[in-house]
């Protein structure tokens, strides 16, 4: 029973998610608010359930699963993408590498000068 | 008996059942190829899986909407799945809380950087007001991202792909950057690994640089996630896309 319950739980708070976002017509995805609304609730917890975490961890060992057929969709798209193959593959390729770039250097100047403020 | 296996196969072609089994046997061919070749990021076993995919449904003749009937049952858990990134999130949260201010800065740094160079280089190139919207959120885990492009009127599918190719993008990118940059720490290689390259990033830096990386990264995933979510639609509604 315990997947029961932890599909019951992310379930449960993806539709209070759903619900906030219709209601105050947030801009925000229902599932994220669901996220932030768990993470809230595991806050006053203090610890993630067991029958949550072995679901919630089941679902996430294969959440590069769950992409593919969204991904297939790119097939209804080809024309969209052909006609901007080069701007959307030199974008991804250019703006990845300034992203890890620049948050590494960030992140990395960050930790040190907090390291040494100790 | 030509008709017979005709008919079978219209029938089977219309049923949710092939669908299904197609994408979970196309994931598991994917992940041995790329386990064959090493397991190089060049060839990421989900892009496999999806040009493997979308081969067999050209092939069978078999439309995307006709495949989505079955595959959807995979594609719903993507909401739960979004949800219970809060599970990782509760774990290192005391992490988080120790450097809540080098996090959050590297974060917002990040996503501005991310969400900008994005928006810039596109719009430079000439990129379509569909294909800018999707390419908005593409540095954010799919599920996430998705929902965004929706919302901003993006294509979510088109999202979906753009997110998956920056995440192989970004760890074959990764080495020579942190090589170069100097970079060794390996929980900064996994928050960065984690903003730029979402799951595709974490997997990677639980793979190559350990679990501190994969922790830190898991962290950054989620926390990109959220904040993309809630700022991303502020900031299209006011640069007026």
């Amino acid at each position: 029973m315990p997947i029961v319950v932890g599909m019951s739980v992310l379930l449960g708070f993806q539709l209070l998610g759903e619900l906030l976002a219709r209601g105050l017509t947030m801009p925000v995805p229902g599932p994220v608010i669901g996220m932030a609304l768990l993470l809230g609730g595991l806050l006053v917890l203090g610890r993630v359930p067991e029958g949550l975490r072995c679901t919630g961890e089941g679902l996430l060992r294969h959440l590069t699963l769950l992409f593919v057929p969204a991904g297939v969709g790119m097939m209804v798209h080809f024309e969209l993408i052909r006609a901007d193959l080069w701007p959307l593959l030199i974008t991804l390729v250019a703006s990845t590498a300034i992203t890890l770039a620049v948050t590494a250097k960030v992140m990395s100047r960050l930790s040190r000068r907090e390291g040494e403020g100790r | 008996m030509l008709t017979d296996l005709d008919r079978l196969w219209v029938y089977l072609a219309s049923q949710p059942l092939l669908a299904l089994l197609a994408t979970l046997l196309a994931f598991l061919l994917a992940t041995r190829i790329n386990r064959w070749l090493g397991g190089t990021p060049l060839v990421h076993p989900v892009i496999l899986a999806i040009a493997l995919l979308i081969g067999f449904l050209l092939l069978a003749d078999i439309d995307y909407v006709t495949y989505f009937e079955g595959a959807q049952f995979i594609h719903f858990l993507l909401g739960p799945a979004t949800v219970a990134l809060a599970i990782p999130l509760f774990d290192h949260r005391e992490r988080i809380r120790r450097r809540l201010m080098p996090i959050l800065a590297a974060c917002l740094t990040g996503i501005v950087t991310a969400v900008a160079s994005t928006l810039g280089i596109a719009m430079l190139l000439g990129a379509s007001r569909e294909s800018l919207l999707s390419l908005a959120p593409r540095s954010v885990t799919s599920p996430i991202a998705m929902g965004v492009a929706e919302q901003l009127g993006g294509i979510p599918a088109l999202a979906a792909g753009l997110v998956l190719l920056t995440g192989s993008i970004g760890c074959a990118l990764a080495p020579w950057i942190f090589r170069a940059l100097r970079i060794e720490e390996p929980d900064v290689r996994g928050f960065a690994m984690g903003l730029a390259a979402h799951g595709f990033g974490t997997a990677h830096s639980f793979a190559q640089y350990g679990a501190l990386a994969g922790a830190f990264s898991g962290l950054a995933m989620g926390l990109t996630g959220l904040l993309t979510a809630f700022v991303l639609p502020l900031v299209a509604r006011l640069l007026g896309l």
